[in-house]
Protein backbone atom coordinates (compact mmCIF):
# COMPACT_ATOMS: atom_id res chain seq x y z
CA UNK A 1 0.00 0.00 0.00
CA UNK A 2 1.34 3.49 -0.76
CA UNK A 3 -0.16 5.52 1.86
CA UNK A 4 -2.21 3.45 4.79
CA UNK A 5 -4.02 5.63 7.64
CA UNK A 6 -5.16 3.20 10.39
CA UNK A 7 -7.35 4.02 13.35
CA UNK A 8 -6.26 7.72 12.78
CA UNK A 9 -7.74 10.11 15.55
CA UNK A 10 -7.16 13.57 15.26
CA UNK A 11 -8.13 15.97 18.25
CA UNK A 12 -8.26 19.65 19.38
CA UNK A 13 -7.73 20.92 23.07
CA UNK A 14 -9.16 17.33 23.58
CA UNK A 15 -12.16 17.48 21.01
CA UNK A 16 -11.81 14.97 19.18
CA UNK A 17 -12.64 15.58 14.94
CA UNK A 18 -11.67 12.96 12.99
CA UNK A 19 -12.34 9.01 13.58
CA UNK A 20 -11.16 7.45 10.65
CA UNK A 21 -10.66 3.59 11.07
CA UNK A 22 -9.18 2.85 7.91
CA UNK A 23 -8.28 4.71 4.97
CA UNK A 24 -6.03 3.40 1.60
CA UNK A 25 -4.01 4.75 -1.21
CA UNK A 26 -2.80 1.88 -3.45
CA UNK A 27 0.29 2.85 -6.13
CA UNK A 28 -1.05 4.40 -9.28
CA UNK A 29 -4.58 4.75 -7.41
CA UNK A 30 -6.97 7.61 -7.41
CA UNK A 31 -8.98 7.73 -4.01
CA UNK A 32 -11.56 10.14 -3.62
CA UNK A 33 -12.36 11.84 -0.29
CA UNK A 34 -15.41 13.00 -0.48
CA UNK A 35 -17.21 15.04 2.59
CA UNK A 36 -18.87 19.13 3.12
CA UNK A 37 -17.47 21.88 5.03
CA UNK A 38 -16.41 20.21 8.89
CA UNK A 39 -16.07 16.69 7.65
CA UNK A 40 -12.74 16.41 8.61
CA UNK A 41 -11.34 16.10 5.09
CA UNK A 42 -8.79 18.46 4.77
CA UNK A 43 -7.62 18.38 7.76
CA UNK A 44 -6.98 14.32 7.36
CA UNK A 45 -5.03 15.68 4.52
CA UNK A 46 -3.21 17.70 6.47
CA UNK A 47 -2.29 15.06 8.76
CA UNK A 48 -0.86 12.91 6.15
CA UNK A 49 1.65 15.94 5.20
CA UNK A 50 2.65 16.16 9.03
CA UNK A 51 0.67 19.67 9.05
CA UNK A 52 -1.85 19.03 11.77
CA UNK A 53 0.26 19.04 14.51
CA UNK A 54 0.95 22.43 13.98
CA UNK A 55 -2.29 23.80 14.14
CA UNK A 56 -2.50 22.34 17.38
CA UNK A 57 -4.54 19.16 16.72
CA UNK A 58 -2.54 16.17 18.18
CA UNK A 59 -2.55 13.44 15.70
CA UNK A 60 -2.76 9.50 16.63
CA UNK A 61 -2.73 5.92 14.95
CA UNK A 62 -0.88 4.82 12.37
CA UNK A 63 0.06 7.25 9.23
CA UNK A 64 2.37 4.77 6.81
CA UNK A 65 3.99 5.78 3.87
CA UNK A 66 5.21 2.67 1.66
CA UNK A 67 5.15 0.81 5.46
CA UNK A 68 6.95 3.40 7.18
CA UNK A 69 5.16 4.64 9.98
CA UNK A 70 5.32 9.25 9.33
CA UNK A 71 3.81 9.76 13.06
CA UNK A 72 6.04 10.60 15.23
CA UNK A 73 9.00 11.67 12.64
CA UNK A 74 10.60 14.68 13.66
CA UNK A 75 10.47 18.16 12.25
CA UNK A 76 13.31 17.43 9.95
CA UNK A 77 12.77 13.93 8.87
CA UNK A 78 9.26 15.61 7.63
CA UNK A 79 10.57 17.64 5.29
CA UNK A 80 12.54 14.93 3.53
CA UNK A 81 8.87 13.27 3.32
CA UNK A 82 7.07 16.35 2.47
CA UNK A 83 7.49 17.68 -1.39
CA UNK A 84 9.81 14.65 -2.23
CA UNK A 85 7.20 12.01 -1.22
CA UNK A 86 4.27 13.16 -0.76
CA UNK A 87 3.42 16.67 -2.12
CA UNK A 88 -0.12 18.75 -1.30
CA UNK A 89 -2.03 20.98 -3.74
CA UNK A 90 -4.24 23.43 -2.48
CA UNK A 91 -7.85 25.50 -3.88
CA UNK A 92 -5.89 28.48 -4.24
CA UNK A 93 -2.57 27.95 -5.48
CA UNK A 94 -1.57 31.84 -5.68
CA UNK A 95 -2.33 32.80 -2.20
CA UNK A 96 0.40 29.80 -1.25
CA UNK A 97 3.62 31.38 -3.67
CA UNK A 98 4.72 34.48 -2.57
CA UNK A 99 3.83 36.66 -4.47
CA UNK A 100 7.52 38.25 -5.14
CA UNK A 101 9.18 35.33 -6.02
CA UNK A 102 9.09 34.33 -10.05
CA UNK A 103 7.91 31.53 -11.07
CA UNK A 104 11.30 29.94 -12.20
CA UNK A 105 12.76 31.35 -8.80
CA UNK A 106 10.10 29.41 -6.93
CA UNK A 107 11.04 25.92 -8.77
CA UNK A 108 14.99 26.41 -8.31
CA UNK A 109 14.59 27.35 -4.67
CA UNK A 110 12.40 24.63 -3.58
CA UNK A 111 14.18 22.10 -6.29
CA UNK A 112 17.34 23.53 -3.79
CA UNK A 113 16.01 22.70 -1.05
CA UNK A 114 15.53 19.57 -1.94
CA UNK A 115 19.61 19.19 -3.09
CA UNK A 116 19.00 19.64 -6.54
CA UNK A 117 21.64 21.90 -7.85
CA UNK A 118 20.69 25.23 -9.55
CA UNK A 119 21.18 24.04 -13.53
CA UNK A 120 19.65 20.55 -13.08
CA UNK A 121 16.80 22.25 -11.33
CA UNK A 122 16.43 24.79 -14.14
CA UNK A 123 16.13 22.06 -16.78
CA UNK A 124 14.14 19.88 -13.94
CA UNK A 125 11.55 23.04 -14.29
CA UNK A 126 11.10 23.27 -17.59
CA UNK A 127 10.69 19.92 -18.17
CA UNK A 128 7.63 19.81 -15.14
CA UNK A 129 6.07 22.67 -17.36
CA UNK A 130 5.87 20.83 -20.22
CA UNK A 131 4.60 18.07 -18.34
CA UNK A 132 1.68 20.23 -17.42
CA UNK A 133 1.43 21.36 -20.73
CA UNK A 134 2.68 25.04 -20.03
CA UNK A 135 5.20 27.02 -22.01
CA UNK A 136 8.72 28.00 -20.67
CA UNK A 137 7.99 31.57 -20.47
CA UNK A 138 5.60 31.43 -17.95
CA UNK A 139 8.87 30.51 -15.27
CA UNK A 140 9.47 34.68 -15.66
CA UNK A 141 5.95 35.22 -14.39
CA UNK A 142 5.04 36.19 -10.97
CA UNK A 143 1.79 34.74 -9.25
CA UNK A 144 -0.10 37.43 -9.85
CA UNK A 145 0.41 36.99 -13.66
CA UNK A 146 -1.23 33.97 -13.65
CA UNK A 147 -4.79 32.47 -14.23
CA UNK A 148 -6.02 30.48 -11.50
CA UNK A 149 -5.84 27.39 -14.28
CA UNK A 150 -2.18 28.27 -14.95
CA UNK A 151 -1.07 28.67 -11.41
CA UNK A 152 -2.95 25.55 -10.48
CA UNK A 153 -0.70 23.65 -12.94
CA UNK A 154 2.25 25.12 -11.80
CA UNK A 155 1.46 23.92 -8.11
CA UNK A 156 1.21 20.46 -10.04
CA UNK A 157 4.26 20.87 -12.01
CA UNK A 158 6.17 21.78 -8.48
CA UNK A 159 5.26 17.95 -7.77
CA UNK A 160 6.30 16.35 -10.57
CA UNK A 161 9.53 17.93 -10.43
CA UNK A 162 9.86 17.11 -6.88
CA UNK A 163 9.46 13.74 -8.36
CA UNK A 164 6.81 13.20 -5.47
CA UNK A 165 4.84 10.20 -5.72
CA UNK A 166 2.21 10.84 -3.85
CA UNK A 167 -0.04 13.69 -4.65
CA UNK A 168 -2.57 15.33 -1.76
CA UNK A 169 -4.95 17.64 -3.50
CA UNK A 170 -7.39 19.35 -1.87
CA UNK A 171 -10.35 20.59 -3.64
CA UNK A 172 -8.03 21.67 -6.62
CA UNK A 173 -10.51 22.82 -9.19
CA UNK A 174 -13.02 24.47 -6.42
CA UNK A 175 -12.52 28.00 -7.43
CA UNK A 176 -12.02 26.87 -11.03
CA UNK A 177 -14.48 27.88 -14.04
CA UNK A 178 -15.73 24.36 -15.35
CA UNK A 179 -14.00 24.66 -18.42
CA UNK A 180 -10.60 24.70 -16.54
CA UNK A 181 -11.99 22.55 -13.82
CA UNK A 182 -12.02 19.73 -17.13
CA UNK A 183 -8.70 20.33 -18.08
CA UNK A 184 -6.73 20.45 -14.36
CA UNK A 185 -8.87 16.69 -14.26
CA UNK A 186 -7.81 15.46 -17.72
CA UNK A 187 -4.36 16.17 -16.54
CA UNK A 188 -4.15 14.77 -13.39
CA UNK A 189 -5.24 11.55 -15.24
CA UNK A 190 -2.30 11.96 -17.83
CA UNK A 191 0.21 12.24 -14.95
CA UNK A 192 -1.40 9.57 -13.11
CA UNK A 193 -0.32 7.39 -16.05
CA UNK A 194 2.50 9.04 -16.95
CA UNK A 195 4.20 9.50 -13.23
CA UNK A 196 2.46 6.55 -11.77
CA UNK A 197 1.28 8.75 -9.58
CA UNK A 198 -0.83 8.00 -6.61
CA UNK A 199 -3.58 10.71 -5.77
CA UNK A 200 -5.19 11.08 -2.65
CA UNK A 201 -8.24 13.68 -4.50
CA UNK A 202 -10.37 15.72 -1.89
CA UNK A 203 -13.46 17.06 -2.45
CA UNK A 204 -17.06 18.67 -1.85
CA UNK A 205 -18.31 17.17 -5.27
CA UNK A 206 -18.89 13.84 -6.30
CA UNK A 207 -19.61 14.72 -9.91
CA UNK A 208 -16.00 15.84 -10.56
CA UNK A 209 -14.73 12.67 -8.02
CA UNK A 210 -17.12 10.55 -10.56
CA UNK A 211 -15.08 11.62 -13.36
CA UNK A 212 -11.20 10.78 -12.02
CA UNK A 213 -11.53 8.61 -9.08
CA UNK A 214 -11.25 5.10 -8.66
CA UNK A 215 -12.78 4.50 -5.50
CA UNK A 216 -14.00 7.03 -2.97
CA UNK A 217 -14.69 7.38 0.87
CA UNK A 218 -17.63 9.50 2.01
CA UNK A 219 -16.63 11.43 4.92
CA UNK A 220 -18.85 13.04 7.72
CA UNK A 221 -18.41 14.37 11.12
CA UNK A 222 -14.47 13.17 11.28
CA UNK A 223 -15.53 9.79 10.14
CA UNK A 224 -16.09 7.74 6.85
CA UNK A 225 -19.50 6.35 6.07
CA UNK A 226 -18.77 4.57 3.19
CA UNK A 227 -16.30 3.48 1.05
CA UNK A 228 -15.95 1.49 -2.57
CA UNK A 229 -15.05 1.87 -6.01
CA UNK A 230 -16.69 4.51 -7.70
CA UNK A 231 -19.11 3.18 -10.32
CA UNK A 232 -20.40 0.71 -7.49
CA UNK A 233 -20.96 3.73 -4.83
CA UNK A 234 -22.14 5.65 -7.04
CA UNK A 235 -24.78 3.03 -8.74
CA UNK A 236 -25.54 1.54 -4.95
CA UNK A 237 -24.79 4.03 -2.24
CA UNK A 238 -25.96 1.87 1.16
CA UNK A 239 -25.29 5.19 3.79
CA UNK A 240 -28.33 7.53 3.70
CA UNK A 241 -25.85 10.37 3.53
CA UNK A 242 -23.94 9.27 0.45
CA UNK A 243 -27.20 9.23 -1.34
CA UNK A 244 -28.39 12.75 0.17
CA UNK A 245 -25.04 13.62 -1.43
CA UNK A 246 -25.66 11.99 -4.35
CA UNK A 247 -29.27 13.52 -4.22
CA UNK A 248 -28.04 16.91 -3.80
CA UNK A 249 -25.83 17.06 -7.06
CA UNK A 250 -27.47 20.06 -9.38
CA UNK A 251 -27.51 17.71 -12.97
CA UNK A 252 -27.75 18.32 -16.23
CA UNK A 253 -31.04 16.95 -18.39
CA UNK A 254 -33.13 16.98 -14.63
CA UNK A 255 -35.23 19.62 -16.25
CA UNK A 256 -36.62 22.72 -14.48
CA UNK A 257 -37.99 22.10 -10.64
CA UNK A 258 -39.58 25.60 -10.99
CA UNK B 1 -44.48 44.24 -27.10
CA UNK B 2 -41.43 45.82 -24.96
CA UNK B 3 -44.32 47.85 -22.68
CA UNK B 4 -44.97 44.10 -20.98
CA UNK B 5 -41.47 43.68 -19.99
CA UNK B 6 -40.23 44.18 -16.30
CA UNK B 7 -36.79 44.46 -17.51
CA UNK B 8 -35.36 45.75 -20.22
CA UNK B 9 -31.71 46.03 -21.07
CA UNK B 10 -30.31 47.16 -24.58
CA UNK B 11 -26.64 47.37 -26.09
CA UNK B 12 -25.13 48.17 -22.46
CA UNK B 13 -21.04 48.60 -22.30
CA UNK B 14 -19.78 49.07 -19.21
CA UNK B 15 -15.54 49.72 -18.71
CA UNK B 16 -13.16 49.62 -16.20
CA UNK B 17 -10.32 52.22 -16.43
CA UNK B 18 -10.96 52.10 -20.23
CA UNK B 19 -11.17 48.40 -20.41
CA UNK B 20 -14.64 46.88 -21.54
CA UNK B 21 -16.04 44.76 -19.21
CA UNK B 22 -19.50 44.61 -21.01
CA UNK B 23 -19.84 44.73 -25.19
CA UNK B 24 -22.89 45.72 -25.95
CA UNK B 25 -25.18 43.10 -24.25
CA UNK B 26 -28.76 43.02 -24.48
CA UNK B 27 -31.66 40.70 -22.82
CA UNK B 28 -34.82 40.91 -21.69
CA UNK B 29 -36.84 40.12 -18.24
CA UNK B 30 -40.64 38.70 -18.46
CA UNK B 31 -42.88 39.97 -15.75
CA UNK B 32 -42.81 36.84 -13.18
CA UNK B 33 -42.72 34.00 -12.28
CA UNK B 34 -39.89 33.92 -15.02
CA UNK B 35 -36.37 33.60 -14.74
CA UNK B 36 -33.59 34.34 -17.11
CA UNK B 37 -30.01 32.65 -16.48
CA UNK B 38 -26.51 34.42 -17.21
CA UNK B 39 -24.17 31.99 -17.59
CA UNK B 40 -20.40 32.78 -18.12
CA UNK B 41 -16.93 32.37 -16.47
CA UNK B 42 -14.77 34.40 -14.52
CA UNK B 43 -14.28 37.62 -16.38
CA UNK B 44 -17.40 37.06 -18.69
CA UNK B 45 -18.78 40.26 -16.96
CA UNK B 46 -22.04 38.92 -15.36
CA UNK B 47 -21.37 40.23 -12.09
CA UNK B 48 -20.47 43.19 -13.51
CA UNK B 49 -24.10 42.96 -15.97
CA UNK B 50 -25.79 42.42 -12.50
CA UNK B 51 -24.63 45.30 -10.51
CA UNK B 52 -25.28 47.99 -13.44
CA UNK B 53 -28.55 46.69 -13.54
CA UNK B 54 -29.10 47.88 -9.59
CA UNK B 55 -27.18 50.62 -10.21
CA UNK B 56 -24.11 49.39 -8.13
CA UNK B 57 -22.24 50.67 -10.69
CA UNK B 58 -23.05 53.23 -13.69
CA UNK B 59 -22.98 51.56 -17.23
CA UNK B 60 -20.89 53.97 -20.31
CA UNK B 61 -23.57 52.98 -22.69
CA UNK B 62 -27.16 51.23 -23.47
CA UNK B 63 -30.30 51.57 -21.96
CA UNK B 64 -31.82 49.60 -18.63
CA UNK B 65 -35.74 50.20 -18.62
CA UNK B 66 -37.82 48.80 -15.64
CA UNK B 67 -41.61 48.47 -16.63
CA UNK B 68 -40.18 51.14 -19.11
CA UNK B 69 -38.77 53.52 -17.26
CA UNK B 70 -35.18 54.66 -17.77
CA UNK B 71 -33.12 53.42 -15.31
CA UNK B 72 -29.86 54.91 -16.02
CA UNK B 73 -31.47 58.42 -15.25
CA UNK B 74 -33.69 58.19 -12.13
CA UNK B 75 -33.93 60.90 -9.64
CA UNK B 76 -32.69 60.32 -6.21
CA UNK B 77 -36.18 59.37 -5.04
CA UNK B 78 -37.37 57.36 -8.11
CA UNK B 79 -33.71 55.55 -7.84
CA UNK B 80 -34.97 54.37 -4.03
CA UNK B 81 -37.96 53.19 -4.80
CA UNK B 82 -36.38 50.76 -7.69
CA UNK B 83 -33.98 49.30 -5.33
CA UNK B 84 -36.91 48.31 -3.41
CA UNK B 85 -38.24 46.86 -6.78
CA UNK B 86 -35.01 45.07 -7.74
CA UNK B 87 -33.21 43.20 -4.61
CA UNK B 88 -29.79 41.80 -5.27
CA UNK B 89 -28.49 38.57 -3.45
CA UNK B 90 -24.78 37.87 -3.33
CA UNK B 91 -22.97 35.11 -3.26
CA UNK B 92 -21.66 35.62 -0.02
CA UNK B 93 -24.55 36.75 2.57
CA UNK B 94 -22.20 38.01 4.91
CA UNK B 95 -20.78 40.87 3.27
CA UNK B 96 -25.07 42.47 3.61
CA UNK B 97 -25.52 41.11 6.65
CA UNK B 98 -25.05 43.38 10.08
CA UNK B 99 -22.98 41.25 12.24
CA UNK B 100 -24.16 43.15 15.59
CA UNK B 101 -27.82 42.93 14.55
CA UNK B 102 -30.20 40.13 15.44
CA UNK B 103 -31.93 38.85 12.64
CA UNK B 104 -35.62 39.87 13.62
CA UNK B 105 -34.23 43.00 13.95
CA UNK B 106 -32.61 43.27 10.67
CA UNK B 107 -35.81 41.80 9.11
CA UNK B 108 -37.92 44.49 10.63
CA UNK B 109 -35.65 46.88 9.29
CA UNK B 110 -36.18 46.01 5.83
CA UNK B 111 -39.94 45.71 6.22
CA UNK B 112 -40.21 49.34 7.59
CA UNK B 113 -37.44 50.29 5.10
CA UNK B 114 -40.86 51.82 2.85
CA UNK B 115 -44.09 52.10 4.96
CA UNK B 116 -44.69 52.53 8.23
CA UNK B 117 -46.23 49.87 9.81
CA UNK B 118 -47.17 49.05 13.75
CA UNK B 119 -45.32 46.63 15.87
CA UNK B 120 -47.85 44.03 15.43
CA UNK B 121 -48.21 43.86 11.59
CA UNK B 122 -44.12 44.05 11.53
CA UNK B 123 -43.55 41.36 13.82
CA UNK B 124 -46.42 39.60 12.15
CA UNK B 125 -44.05 40.26 8.91
CA UNK B 126 -41.05 38.85 9.82
CA UNK B 127 -42.61 35.81 11.22
CA UNK B 128 -43.57 35.36 8.18
CA UNK B 129 -40.99 35.84 6.44
CA UNK B 130 -38.73 33.59 8.22
CA UNK B 131 -41.55 30.89 7.45
CA UNK B 132 -41.59 31.31 3.93
CA UNK B 133 -37.55 31.04 3.65
CA UNK B 134 -37.74 27.77 6.28
CA UNK B 135 -35.98 29.30 8.93
CA UNK B 136 -37.93 29.14 12.54
CA UNK B 137 -39.35 32.33 15.46
CA UNK B 138 -36.28 31.15 17.35
CA UNK B 139 -33.53 32.62 14.56
CA UNK B 140 -35.12 36.09 15.17
CA UNK B 141 -32.89 36.34 18.47
CA UNK B 142 -29.83 34.47 16.79
CA UNK B 143 -27.16 36.92 15.60
CA UNK B 144 -25.86 36.29 11.80
CA UNK B 145 -22.36 34.20 13.18
CA UNK B 146 -24.73 31.84 14.93
CA UNK B 147 -26.44 30.94 12.05
CA UNK B 148 -24.80 28.31 9.32
CA UNK B 149 -23.72 29.60 6.08
CA UNK B 150 -26.88 28.34 4.43
CA UNK B 151 -29.24 29.61 7.14
CA UNK B 152 -27.56 33.24 6.49
CA UNK B 153 -27.97 33.10 2.95
CA UNK B 154 -32.16 32.22 3.73
CA UNK B 155 -31.65 35.68 5.90
CA UNK B 156 -30.73 37.46 2.90
CA UNK B 157 -33.26 36.10 0.99
CA UNK B 158 -35.93 36.56 3.58
CA UNK B 159 -34.42 40.47 3.49
CA UNK B 160 -34.85 40.95 -0.15
CA UNK B 161 -38.34 39.46 0.23
CA UNK B 162 -39.06 42.08 2.71
CA UNK B 163 -39.49 44.95 0.54
CA UNK B 164 -41.58 42.49 -1.90
CA UNK B 165 -39.63 43.03 -4.90
CA UNK B 166 -40.77 42.59 -8.62
CA UNK B 167 -37.33 41.33 -9.61
CA UNK B 168 -34.79 39.51 -7.92
CA UNK B 169 -30.90 39.66 -8.73
CA UNK B 170 -29.36 36.13 -7.69
CA UNK B 171 -25.19 36.37 -8.01
CA UNK B 172 -24.18 33.21 -7.56
CA UNK B 173 -26.58 32.82 -4.68
CA UNK B 174 -25.44 28.82 -4.04
CA UNK B 175 -21.61 28.87 -5.32
CA UNK B 176 -20.46 29.17 -1.35
CA UNK B 177 -22.72 26.73 -0.01
CA UNK B 178 -22.33 22.65 0.79
CA UNK B 179 -23.89 20.48 -2.14
CA UNK B 180 -26.66 19.65 0.21
CA UNK B 181 -27.07 23.15 1.71
CA UNK B 182 -26.93 23.95 -2.31
CA UNK B 183 -29.73 21.91 -3.27
CA UNK B 184 -32.38 23.12 -0.37
CA UNK B 185 -31.70 26.65 -1.45
CA UNK B 186 -32.45 25.92 -4.91
CA UNK B 187 -35.62 24.55 -4.12
CA UNK B 188 -36.24 27.72 -1.90
CA UNK B 189 -35.99 30.08 -4.63
CA UNK B 190 -38.03 27.99 -7.55
CA UNK B 191 -40.89 27.74 -4.46
CA UNK B 192 -40.67 31.44 -3.52
CA UNK B 193 -40.87 32.08 -7.38
CA UNK B 194 -44.10 30.04 -7.69
CA UNK B 195 -45.72 31.47 -4.60
CA UNK B 196 -44.72 35.11 -5.24
CA UNK B 197 -45.01 35.16 -9.08
CA UNK B 198 -41.45 36.36 -8.71
CA UNK B 199 -38.97 36.99 -11.73
CA UNK B 200 -35.20 36.92 -11.25
CA UNK B 201 -31.89 36.95 -13.02
CA UNK B 202 -29.34 34.09 -11.78
CA UNK B 203 -26.12 34.50 -12.44
CA UNK B 204 -24.10 30.98 -12.46
CA UNK B 205 -21.19 29.29 -13.61
CA UNK B 206 -23.30 26.14 -12.66
CA UNK B 207 -25.31 25.13 -16.20
CA UNK B 208 -27.34 22.52 -13.78
CA UNK B 209 -28.46 25.33 -11.25
CA UNK B 210 -29.28 27.43 -14.70
CA UNK B 211 -31.11 24.43 -16.22
CA UNK B 212 -33.09 24.28 -12.84
CA UNK B 213 -34.18 27.72 -12.18
CA UNK B 214 -34.25 29.34 -15.37
CA UNK B 215 -36.59 29.36 -18.65
CA UNK B 216 -34.04 31.43 -20.42
CA UNK B 217 -30.43 31.74 -20.91
CA UNK B 218 -27.78 33.86 -22.27
CA UNK B 219 -23.94 32.64 -22.38
CA UNK B 220 -21.39 35.90 -21.86
CA UNK B 221 -18.04 35.59 -22.81
CA UNK B 222 -15.57 38.15 -22.44
CA UNK B 223 -18.54 40.47 -22.04
CA UNK B 224 -20.83 39.38 -25.02
CA UNK B 225 -23.69 37.62 -25.74
CA UNK B 226 -22.56 34.30 -27.37
CA UNK B 227 -25.88 32.53 -27.20
CA UNK B 228 -29.41 33.40 -26.09
CA UNK B 229 -32.36 31.78 -26.15
CA UNK B 230 -34.91 28.81 -24.28
CA UNK B 231 -32.80 27.08 -21.63
CA UNK B 232 -33.91 23.57 -23.03
CA UNK B 233 -32.54 24.48 -26.53
CA UNK B 234 -29.51 25.73 -25.58
CA UNK B 235 -28.22 23.20 -23.18
CA UNK B 236 -29.47 20.26 -24.92
CA UNK B 237 -28.42 21.31 -28.42
CA UNK B 238 -25.85 24.22 -27.90
CA UNK B 239 -25.36 25.84 -30.87
CA UNK B 240 -22.15 28.16 -30.19
CA UNK B 241 -19.10 26.24 -29.84
CA UNK B 242 -18.23 28.31 -26.59
CA UNK B 243 -21.99 27.07 -25.08
CA UNK B 244 -20.70 23.50 -26.60
CA UNK B 245 -17.60 23.64 -24.43
CA UNK B 246 -19.49 24.59 -21.32
CA UNK B 247 -21.46 21.82 -21.69
CA UNK B 248 -18.64 19.02 -22.29
CA UNK B 249 -17.28 20.16 -19.33
CA UNK B 250 -19.98 19.78 -17.05
CA UNK B 251 -19.07 16.76 -14.64
CA UNK B 252 -21.33 14.31 -14.80
CA UNK B 253 -22.01 11.56 -12.29
CA UNK B 254 -21.99 8.87 -14.78
CA UNK B 255 -18.41 8.93 -15.70
CA UNK B 256 -18.09 9.60 -19.90
CA UNK B 257 -15.71 8.47 -22.42
CA UNK B 258 -13.01 11.60 -23.02
CA UNK B 259 -11.42 12.34 -26.28
CA UNK B 260 -7.37 12.01 -25.43
CA UNK B 261 -5.81 15.25 -24.22
CA UNK B 262 -3.61 14.65 -27.29
CA UNK B 263 -6.47 15.00 -29.83
CA UNK B 264 -6.95 18.13 -27.75
CA UNK B 265 -4.05 19.75 -27.77
CA UNK B 266 -3.60 18.97 -31.63
CA UNK B 267 -6.20 21.64 -32.02
CA UNK B 268 -4.18 24.98 -33.05
CA UNK B 269 -3.99 27.33 -30.77
CA UNK B 270 -4.39 30.75 -31.97
CA UNK B 271 -3.05 34.16 -30.20
CA UNK B 272 -3.79 36.84 -33.10
CA UNK B 273 -6.55 39.13 -31.77
CA UNK B 274 -9.40 38.38 -33.64
CA UNK B 275 -13.25 40.29 -34.17
CA UNK B 276 -15.07 36.93 -32.12
CA UNK B 277 -14.13 36.77 -29.00
CA UNK B 278 -13.97 33.17 -29.06
CA UNK B 279 -12.04 32.93 -31.77
CA UNK B 280 -8.41 31.96 -29.73
CA UNK B 281 -9.92 28.59 -28.49
CA UNK B 282 -12.64 27.69 -30.94
CA UNK B 283 -12.25 24.32 -32.59
CA UNK B 284 -14.47 25.47 -35.37
CA UNK B 285 -12.89 29.04 -36.37
CA UNK B 286 -11.75 30.05 -39.67
CA UNK B 287 -10.42 33.45 -41.18
CA UNK B 288 -14.04 34.93 -41.77
CA UNK B 289 -14.30 34.59 -37.84
CA UNK B 290 -10.88 36.78 -37.27
CA UNK B 291 -11.60 39.44 -39.96
CA UNK B 292 -15.71 39.71 -39.53
CA UNK B 293 -17.42 40.19 -35.87
CA UNK B 294 -20.48 37.24 -35.70
CA UNK B 295 -23.57 39.19 -34.93
CA UNK B 296 -26.25 37.71 -33.01
CA UNK B 297 -28.59 35.98 -35.43
CA UNK B 298 -31.92 33.25 -34.87
CA UNK B 299 -30.37 29.71 -35.46
CA UNK B 300 -32.55 26.70 -35.03
CA UNK B 301 -34.52 28.39 -31.75
CA UNK B 302 -32.54 30.64 -30.30
CA UNK B 303 -30.18 34.00 -31.05
CA UNK B 304 -26.23 32.89 -32.00
CA UNK B 305 -23.17 34.89 -32.29
CA UNK B 306 -21.44 32.29 -34.31
CA UNK B 307 -20.65 32.34 -38.23
CA UNK B 308 -20.68 28.89 -37.74
CA UNK B 309 -23.39 27.68 -36.05
CA UNK B 310 -24.82 25.60 -38.69
CA UNK B 311 -21.53 23.73 -38.68
CA UNK B 312 -21.48 23.39 -34.96
CA UNK B 313 -24.98 22.20 -34.32
CA UNK B 314 -24.15 19.72 -37.14
CA UNK B 315 -20.78 18.79 -35.87
CA UNK B 316 -22.36 18.61 -32.28
CA UNK B 317 -21.55 15.28 -30.17
CA UNK B 318 -18.10 14.75 -32.11
CA UNK B 319 -15.53 13.76 -29.69
CA UNK B 320 -12.92 15.54 -30.93
CA UNK B 321 -14.91 18.65 -31.44
CA UNK B 322 -16.06 18.10 -27.80
CA UNK B 323 -12.97 17.75 -26.34
CA UNK B 324 -11.53 21.53 -27.53
CA UNK B 325 -12.84 23.12 -24.30
CA UNK B 326 -11.83 20.26 -21.87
Amino acid sequence: MKLALRDVRIAFEGRTVVALDALDLAENEIVGLVGESGSGKSITALAVMGLARSLGATVTGSIALDGRELLGLSERQLRQVRGRRVAMIFQSPVSAFNPLVRVGDLFVRTLRVHGVDSTDAGRRAEDALREVLLGPELLRRYPHQLSGGQAQRIAIALAVALRSDVLIADEPTSALDVTVQAEIIELLRMLRERERLSILFISHDLAVVAQLCDRVAVMRNGSIVESGTTAGLLRHPSHPYTRALLAAVPRLGGGRTA
Amino acid sequence: MSDALLLEVRDLVVSFDGVRAVEGVSFEIAPGPFGLGLVGESGSGKTTIARAVVRLLEADRGEIRFLGADVRRLGRAALRRYRQSVQIVFQDPDGTLDPRMRIGAALAEAVTAHRKLPRAAVNERVDRLLHEVGLEERHRRRFPHQLSGGQRQRVAIARALAVEPRLLVLDEPTSALDVTVQAKVLELIAQLRDQHALAYLLISHNLAVIEQLCEETVVLYRGRVLEVGPTEQLLNRPAHPYTQALRAAVPDLEPRVRASAAAAAALPVRHETARCPYYTRCPLAVERCRDEQPLLRDVAGRSVACHRAEDALAFAGHPLHLASGS
